[in-house]
C-alpha cells in the first residue's frame, strides 16, 4: 500500500498516513486530486479506480471515505478487507465510532492504525492483538489525557452523533 | 523555582489543547486562516517554555495542523525534543509528529540516530514498538545504515510483538541500505517459520515484496513457500504466498506445471473471494508464461472463466468488475474461452457503473471476429443513442471506430455497412470526436476503392444536409465530418449522380460559417466539381448549363474572397479568377472541360511517411559521396582542403560515367524505366487516373433546402442495421450455396454421408465485395500507410501468378489505347513500353532486376512491439553468432526497460555480460516511442553447428503511456538454422575450387526444387542471399557456388537450371540440414 486517506463528504481531509516518501507539495497535490476524484463517483458504482500507474480502492462509511492507494499486482479486495478491518478496530476502541472520536481524536486513530498496518504491509491480522496492544500502550498514558479525552467524547457527540454503518 | 512550576502548571490550564483547537477551528468557519495564525503564534509560545508537557501538547496540535495543509516543519527540532522524551506518553506523540512531518529533506532527523537506537533497545516493549513504527515513516538511508544492525538484533527479539514489527520494517531497510540485504537474509529466511504466526506472515510479506523486484533472487526459496502454501490456513499469508509465485513462474516454467493443481484445488474449495481472485489471477499468469507446449490447461482456463463468469454475475459491482478486469488478461492468450461469454458482457454494457460498462466495452474490443462484428456494434450503437453524458458517449464512439479499424478493418465484411455506421455517429450532438470520424470516412473512402461510389453519394446527402449537423453552436465538433465530405465528393467526384447538386450545397451562403479550414476545403473541392460539372456538359450543343455553372460560381466565391480566414481568401480568389476566364472563352464557344479537368488529374495514392526510407538506393549510388567538390569554407584555405579532396576521390570513376554514349544512355533509360515499372514504391500513373466521362447531362435542378432543427433519419440514407440484415441473409445463401454445391459433389461421388453443417468458422465468412484493401501496385508502401511498418522488405514484386500478370498488362495495353486516343499526356506518366515486352516475351531475364530481400525474420509480435531478426556468423570468431533483432514500436505508447532473454540450451549460450548470473535478461540498449523500430545486436555461443537448434526466449517491457504504465512480456523462438553458421566466402579462383571438389574430402548429396519458375539467375541470388554463398563460376545452366561455415566446413553446390543441386561437403549432416533450408527457401515462393 503506497497510503491511506481518510476524508469527509464534504472533501476534508480527516486521516493520512504515506507509506512512500513524498514531498508535502506532492502530498497535497495527490491529496486533492484524488478527494475530487472519488467523491465525484456515484454512490453506486465500485470501489476501485485506476489513477495514474496505481489503483484506487475506496469505501465509504457514513460520511466517511477510507481511501487506500495500491499497486498494479495488488489485491483489491484484500484492500477493502484492510479498510473494512481498520474500521472494525475503531468502531471496537472507541465503540460506535463516529467522523468526531476520529477528528478529535485524531492521534489516537493513528496509533490504531499503525498497530494494525506497518510500512504499508498488514502486520497483525488478529482485531484482538491489535486492540490488546493499544489499551497496553494507553495505559502507559497519563490518566489527564484521558480525563480529557472522555470528557470531550461526551461533549461532542452529544451534538452529532454518525454512527458508521457497520452492516455490510 | 516553586513559583516557576506554580507558573508553569497555571499556564497549562490555560493552555488549549488538541481537543480546544479542533472545536475552535469548527466554531472559525468563516476566518479559519485567521484562527489557525492566533494559533500557531500560541503555539510557538508554548515551544519555548521548558515544560515537556506543553510542548507535547504544542506538538499534537501541529500534527493536527499539518494535516490540515500548513507547514509546520519549522517546529522540526521540538519534535525531537518531545520524541526524547522519558515519559511513553509523550514519546509517542513525539514519534506520531515525525512519522507525519517528516521526510528525507528534515535535517534533524540526523539527530535523532542515537535517541531512536536507545528506544529500540528500550525494555519496554512500547517504548520500542513506537520507535519502530516512527521510523518506517521517516527512515532515511543514513538511518537505514546506522540502525540495521540494532533492527536486525530486534527480529530475534524474545517478544513477537517487536519481531514482528522489526521483520516489516527490515524491508523498508533493505530499499534504503540494499547492502543490508545480504547480512539479514538468513535471519530473515528462519522467519518464515517463526512459531508466532503474525511473525511468519510479517516475514511472508518482506519475502514477497522483494521476490517482485527482483524474483530470481528468491527461486531457491520455492520448495519453502510451495509447503508453506499448501499447509497454511491464513488467507493473507496464502494471497502473499501465490502473488510470489506468480513473480516466480517467468523464471522456472517447471513451478507453473507444478503451481497449477493446488491453486486450482484452492479456487474450488476457498470461500473467501480475495482469495479466489488471487488464485484466478495467479492461474492466468502462470498460464499465459506457459503458454507455448501446454494444451491441456485448456481445463484450468475454463475453471477461470467460469468463477470470473460467476464473478460477473454476482450484484456486487466489485466483484463485476474485477470480474471484467482478469476476464480482460485471459482474453489476450484465450480469445475463443471468453468469446463464449459475449452475452454476459454485452449485458454489463447496461450496467449503471459507468467503470464497469467501460470495463466491458474495453473486453469488446478484443471479442469480436467477423461473425459478429456488425451485431456488437449494433448493440453499441443503441447504447450510443441511450448514453447520458457525452464523455461515456464519446467513450463509446471511440470504441465503436476502434473495434471497426483495428488491424487493418480486418473484421469488416461490408464496408457499405461501415460507412452508413459513420454517417449515423454524425448524428450525435456535441461530441468532440467529429475529426475522428472524418479521418474515418477519408481512410476508408481513399483506400477502398471499390466503396468510393456509395461513400460520395453518402457524403454528398451530408453535405446536401449539412445545416442538420451545424445547426445549434459553433464549437459543435461535429462539424468536421464535413471537411471529409467536401474532400471526398470532390477527390471522387465522377461517381457523384448530381455534381451539380452538390455544388451548389457546398457554395451556400451558411458555409461561411464553418471553420476557416472546413471551408478552404469547400472552396477548393468546389473547383474540382466545377471541372466535372463542364466535363459532363462538354459537348452538348446547348452550352447553357455550363455557363450557369460558371455563373453560379461567380455569384458565390466573392463571399469566400472576404473570409478572414487567408487559407479560403487566397483559394476563392484564385480559383474566382479562373473561372472568370473559363465564362470568357465559353462564351466564345471554345472548349475548355479538358484543360479544367487537368487542373486535378491524377490519384493521390495513400504513401506512408517513412516510405522513401524503403527504396533502395540503386546500385553504385553513393549517398555520402560529393557530387561536386565541396564549396570551401573561405578563400584564404583554399589550397589545402583541394588537395585533401583530389587525393581521396578517385577521379576516374566519375569520368567514365562522362563517357559513356549516346547508345548506352538509351540502354540505361530503358533498364531504369523497367526497373520503376516494376518497382512498388515508384509512384506511377495508374489507369485509374483517367477519369471517365459518359454520365449523360443533367439539367441544374434548383434544390429546396428544408430547415429541419432536428436531426432526423436523413432521406435516403440507408440505415447501419439494413446491412446486418442483408448480411445475414447473405451469409444464410452462401451458406445454402455452399450446400448444394457439397450435395453435388456427394451426388457425383455417389456417396451417402450425412450432411455436416458444423458451425460457420471465420474463414467462410467471405467479404460481400472484395475490396482491395492494399493496393496492387504498391504493396508495400500502402501496408505502411496501415500502420503495420515492416523493418525490412519481404516481399517479391515478381508476378506471382500469371493471372496477375496478364491482368496488368491488360491494363497497360488499355491504358497505352486511350493515350493514342486522347493524345493528352500526363506529366506523372512514364512509358513502360520496354519493361513490358521484356515480360511478354520472356527473353531479357538477365536484365530483369533483382528483387529486394531480406533475411529478417519474423521473431515474435504483439500488439506492442514487433522483433524480426537475423543471424549472422563471421569468421573471427568459430564459435559464435551475432542475433540482429529488429524492435518496432507498434504501438502509441511509449515502450522502455525491455529485456531480453532465452533459455541457453548445452549448445548455445546468450553471451551475458562478465559477473551476470546464466539465467539473467540482458537489458535492450534503448527505449521506443511510438512507432520506432531500432535495433539490437545479441551474441550467441554455440559449439555444435551441424544441427539448427531452436531457443525459447522471452522480451519483457514496459508498456509507458500518458494514464498508466504496464508490465508486459513476449515470448519467442529464436530459429538458429545451419545457413545462419554460414558466412559468404568469396571464392576467386575456379582452380582451387576444383582442387577442393577432387580432393574426395567432400562427401556429396544432393537434392531436387520442384515447382521453382523463376529466372535462373533469381534462383542464384536466392541462394547467395538467404544461405550465404557466393556464385564462384556459372556456365550457360549451371553455376558453381561456395560457402563456408563458421567453424570452416567448406561447402559446395552446383546448381543447374534444370533446378537441382549436387552439393559437397565436409560435413554430411550439415550438409543435409542445409539443403533441407534451401528446399525450404523455395517452398515457400
Amino acid at each position: 500500500m503506497q497510503f491511506m486517506l481518510l476524508f469527509s463528504r464534504q472533501g476534508k481531509l480527516r486521516l493520512q498516513k504515506w507509506y512512500v516518501p513524498l514531498s508535502d507539495k506532492e502530498k497535497k497535490k495527490i491529496t486533492r486530486e484524488l478527494v475530487q476524484t472519488v467523491l465525484a463517483r456515484k454512490p453506486k458504482m465500485c470501489s476501485f479506480l485506476e489513477w495514474r500507474d496505481l489503483k484506487i480502492v475506496y469505501k465509504r462509511y457514513a460520511s466517511l471515505y477510507f481511501c487506500c492507494a495500491i499497486e498494479d499486482q495488488d489485491n483489491e479486495l484484500i484492500t477493502l478487507e484492510i479498510i473494512h478491518r481498520y474500521v472494525e478496530l475503531l468502531d471496537k476502541y472507541f465503540g460506535s465510532v463516529c467522523e468526531l472520536d476520529i477528528i478529535f481524536n485524531f492521534e489516537k486513530a493513528y496509533f490504531i492504525l499503525d498497530e494494525f498496518l506497518l510500512g504499508g504491509e498488514a502486520q497483525e491480522t488478529s482485531k484482538k492483538n491489535v486492540l490488546k496492544a493499544i489499551e497496553q500502550a494507553d495505559l502507559l498514558q497519563e490518566v489527564s489525557t484521558e480525563v480529557y479525552y472522555h470528557h470531550c467524547k461526551a461533549t461532542a457527540i452529544g451534538v452529532h452523533h454518525r454512527v458508521f454503518g457497520l452492516s455490510l | 523555582m516553586a513559583l516557576k512550576i506554580v507558573k508553569g502548571s497555571i499556564d497549562r490550564m490555560f493552555d488549549k489543547n488538541l481537543q480546544d483547537l479542533v472545536r475552535g477551528i469548527r466554531n472559525h468557519k468563516e476566518d479559519e486562516a485567521k484562527y489557525i495564525s492566533t494559533c500557531i503564534d500560541e503555539i510557538k509560545q508554548e515551544l519555548k517554555q521548558d515544560n515537556i508537557a506543553v510542548k507535547a501538547n504544542a506538538v499534537c496540535k501541529l500534527t493536527y495542523l499539518q494535516m490540515l495543509g500548513y507547514d509546520v516543519s519549522w517546529a522540526a527540532f521540538n519534535i525531537v525534543e518531545v520524541m526524547s522524551s522519558s515519559k511513553f506518553t509523550y514519546k509517542r506523540i513525539g514519534y506520531l509528529a515525525a512519522s507525519q512531518c517528516f521526510h528525507e529533506g528534515t535535517d534533524v532527523i540526523m539527530l535523532t540516530t542515537n535517541q531512536i537506537r536507545k528506544d529500540l533497545s528500550s525494555p519496554h516493549q512500547y517504548d520500542t514498538g513506537v520507535a519502530l513504527t516512527g521510523l518506517s515513516c521517516f527512515v532515511t538511508p543514513d538511518l537505514a545504515r546506522d540502525l540495521a544492525n540494532d533492527i536486525m538484533t530486534l527480529m530475534s527479539h524474545t517478544k513477537p510483538y517487536i519481531r514482528k514489527k522489526a521483520v516489516l520494517i527490515m524491508y523498508k531497510v533493505f530499499l534504503k541500505y540494499p547492502e543490508s540485504l545480504r547480512p539479514a537474509f538468513p535471519r530473515l529466511k528462519e522467519k518464515l517459520e517463526d512459531p508466532d504466526p503474525g511473525v511468519q506472515s510479517a516475514a511472508v510479506n518482506v519475502i514477497c515484496e522483494l521476490a517482485r523486484r527482483n524474483p530470481k533472487n528468491y527461486l531457491s526459496l520455492a520448495p519453502l513457500f510451495f509447503k508453506l502454501m499448501t499447509s497454511s490456513t491464513n488467507n493473507w499469508v496464502l494471497i502473499k504466498i501465490i502473488k510470489l509465485f506468480g513473480a516466480l513462474t517467468p523464471l522456472e516454467p517447471r513451478l507453473g506445471k507444478k503451481l497449477i493443481e493446488p491453486l486450482t484445488n484452492l479456487i474450488h474449495s476457498t470461500s473467501a473471494m480475495s482469495l479466489l481472485y488471487e488464485c484466478v489471477n495467479t492461474v492466468i499468469a502462470v498460464l499465459i508464461s506457459l503458454s507455448s507446449g501446454m494444451p491441456n490447461h485448456s481445463a484450468s482456463i475454463q475453471l477461470c472463466v467460469q468463477k470470473l463468469r460467476i464473478l460477473i454475475e454476482d450484484s456486487d459491482q466489485n466483484l463485476k468488475y474485477l470480474g471484467l478486469l482478469a476476464m480482460s488478461k485471459i482474453l489476450k492468450t484465450h480469445p475463443k474461452s471468453v468469446q463464449s461469454h459475449k452475452d454476459l458482457i454485452l449485458q454489463c454494457l447496461d450496467d449503471k457503473d459507468e467503470s464497469i460498462r467501460l470495463r466491458a466495452l474495453d473486453l469488446l474490443y478484443g471479442m469480436v471476429s467477423k461473425k459478429n462484428l456488425m451485431e456488437i456494434v449494433k448493440k453499441l450503437m443503441l447504447h450510443v443513442d441511450k448514453a447520458e453524458g457525452t464523455t461515456y458517449r464519446d467513450e463509446l464512439l471511440t470504441k465503436i471506430i476502434d473495434i471497426c479499424s483495428q488491424s487493418n478493418y480486418q473484421y469488416i465484411t461490408n464496408f457499405e455497412w461501415y460507412i452508413s455506421i459513420l454517417v449515423e455517429l454524425t448524428r450525435l450532438e456535441g461530441t468532440r470526436h467529429g475529426h475522428l470520424i472524418a479521418s474515418q470516412m477519408l481512410d476508408v473512402a481513399i483506400r477502398v476503392k471499390a466503396i468510393r461510389g456509395f461513400a460520395v453519394a453518402q457524403m454528398a446527402t451530408l453535405l446536401d444536409n449539412a445545416h442538420l449537423l451545424t445547426g445549434n453552436t459553433q464549437r459543435n465538433g461535429i462539424c468536421e465530418v464535413l471537411y471529409a465530405a467536401a474532400w471526398i465528393c470532390g477527390e471522387f467526384s465522377e461517381h457523384l449522380e448530381d455534381p451539380m447538386q452538390t455544388l451548389e450545397a457546398m457554395l451556400r451562403p451558411k458555409v461561411a460559417t464553418l471553420p476557416g479550414h472546413i471551408q478552404a476545403v469547400y472552396v477548393q473541392n468546389a473547383a474540382k466539381l466545377f471541372a466535372t460539372v463542364l466535363r459532363k456538359h462538354e459537348g452538348e450543343t446547348d452550352s447553357h448549363a455550363a455557363q450557369e455553372t460558371s455563373q453560379l460560381l461567380i455569384d458565390r466565391l466573392p463571399l469566400f474572397v472576404q473570409s478572414a480566414n487567408l487559407e479560403v481568401q487566397e483559394r476563392a480568389s484564385c480559383i474566382l479568377q479562373l473561372v472568370k476566364y473559363i465564362q470568357k472563352l465559353q462564351q466564345k464557344k471554345v472548349e475548355v472541360a479538358e484543360e479544367v479537368t487537368a487542373l486535378f488529374a491524377g490519384e493521390l495514392n495513400p504513401v506512408a511517411p517513412k516510405a522513401q526510407k524503403k527504396v533502395p538506393v540503386p546500385e553504385g549510388l553513393d549517398l555520402d559521396a560529393w557530387i561536386n567538390k565541396p564549396p570551401s569554407e573561405s578563400e584564404s584555405e583554399d589550397e589545402k582542403p583541394k588537395a585533401v579532396f583530389a587525393k581521396e576521390e578517385p577521379k576516374h570513376s566519375r569520368s567514365r560515367h562522362t563517357e559513356v554514349d549516346e547508345k548506352e544512355l538509351a540502354r540505361r533509360r530503358e533498364a531504369r524505366k523497367r526497373e520503376q515499372a516494376n518497382n512498388p514504391f515508384y509512384i506511377k500513373a495508374s489507369p485509374s487516373s483517367q477519369k471517365v466521362y459518359d454520365a449523360p447531362g443533367v439539367e441544374h435542378i434548383p434544390v429546396v433546402q428544408i430547415d429541419l432543427s432536428v436531426p432526423l433519419k436523413v432521406p435516403g440514407m440507408p440505415m447501419s442495421d439494413q446491412y446486418l440484415k442483408l448480411e445475414e441473409e447473405r451469409r444464410q445463401k452462401e451458406k445454402a450455396e455452399r450446400k448444394k454445391e457439397k450435395k453435388k459433389k456427394r451426388e457425383k461421388r455417389g456417396k451417402e454421408r450425412k450432411a455436416d453443417s458444423g458451425p460457420e468458422s471465420e474463414e467462410d465468412i467471405a467479404p460481400a465485395h472484395q475490396v482491395d484493401i492494399v493496393t496492387e501496385e504498391m504493396p508495400e508502401v500502402s501496408s505502411c500507410y496501415f500502420g503495420v511498418i515492416k523493418p525490412t522488405v519481404h516481399w517479391f514484386p515478381v508476378q506471382k501468378s500469371s493471372k496477375h500478370k496478364k491482368k496488368k498488362q491488360k491494363k497497360e495495353k488499355e491504358e497505352k489505347e486511350k493515350k493514342k486516343k486522347k493524345r493528352h499526356h500526363h506529366h506523372h506518366h512514364h512509358s513502360n513500353a520496354g519493361g513490358e515486352d521484356s515480360v511478354q516475351n520472356g527473353t531479357v531475364e538477365e536484365e530483369e532486376p533483382l528483387p529486394p530481400m531480406s533475411n529478417y525474420f519474423l521473431l515474435a509480435e504483439n500488439s506492442y512491439i514487433k522483433m524480426v531478426y537475423d543471424i549472422q556468423g563471421n569468421h573471427q570468431d568459430e564459435s559464435k553468432v551475432v542475433v540482429s533483432v529488429i524492435f518496432e514500436n507498434k504501438s502509441d505508447s511509449f515502450l522502455k526497460s525491455m529485456e531480453f532473454n532465452v533459455l541457453d540450451s548445452l549448445n548455445s549460450k546468450l553471451q551475458r555480460p562478465e559477473g551476470a548470473g546464466a539465467h539473467d535478461s540482458l537489458t535492450v540498449p534503448f527505449q521506443l516511442p511510438p512507432g520506432i523500430s531500432n535495433e539490437a545486436h545479441f551474441v550467441f555461443s554455440v559449439q555444435s553447428i551441424v544441427m539448427p537448434q531452436k531457443l525459447k526466449g522471452t522480451l519483457t517491457f514496459i508498456v509507458k503511456s500518458d494514464e498508466s504504465s504496464t508490465h508486459e512480456k513476449l515470448d519467442f523462438k529464436l530459429h538458429f538454422t545451419c545457413t545462419s553458421y554460414l558466412i559468404t566466402t568469396p571464392c576467386y579462383l575456379y582452380d582451387a575450387y576444383a582442387k577442393l571438389l577432387e580432393s574426395g574430402d567432400l562427401k556429396g548429396s544432393s537434392l531436387r526444387l520442384e515447382g521453382i519458375n523463376m529466372p535462373f539467375h533469381h534462383l542464384l541470388a536466392r541462394i547467395c542471399f538467404h544461405h550465404h554463398f557466393s556464385v564462384v563460376e556459372r556456365i550457360d545452366s549451371c553455376a558453381s557456388m561456395y560457402s563456408r561455415s563458421i567453424q570452416g566446413h567448406h561447402v559446395c553446390l552446383l546448381v543447374k537450371t534444370t533446378v537441382s543441386i549436387d552439393a559437397k561437403c565436409d560435413e554430411p549432416s550439415l550438409l543435409g540440414n542445409v539443403l533441407d533450408e534451401i528446399k525450404q527457401t523455395f517452398s515457400k515462393c
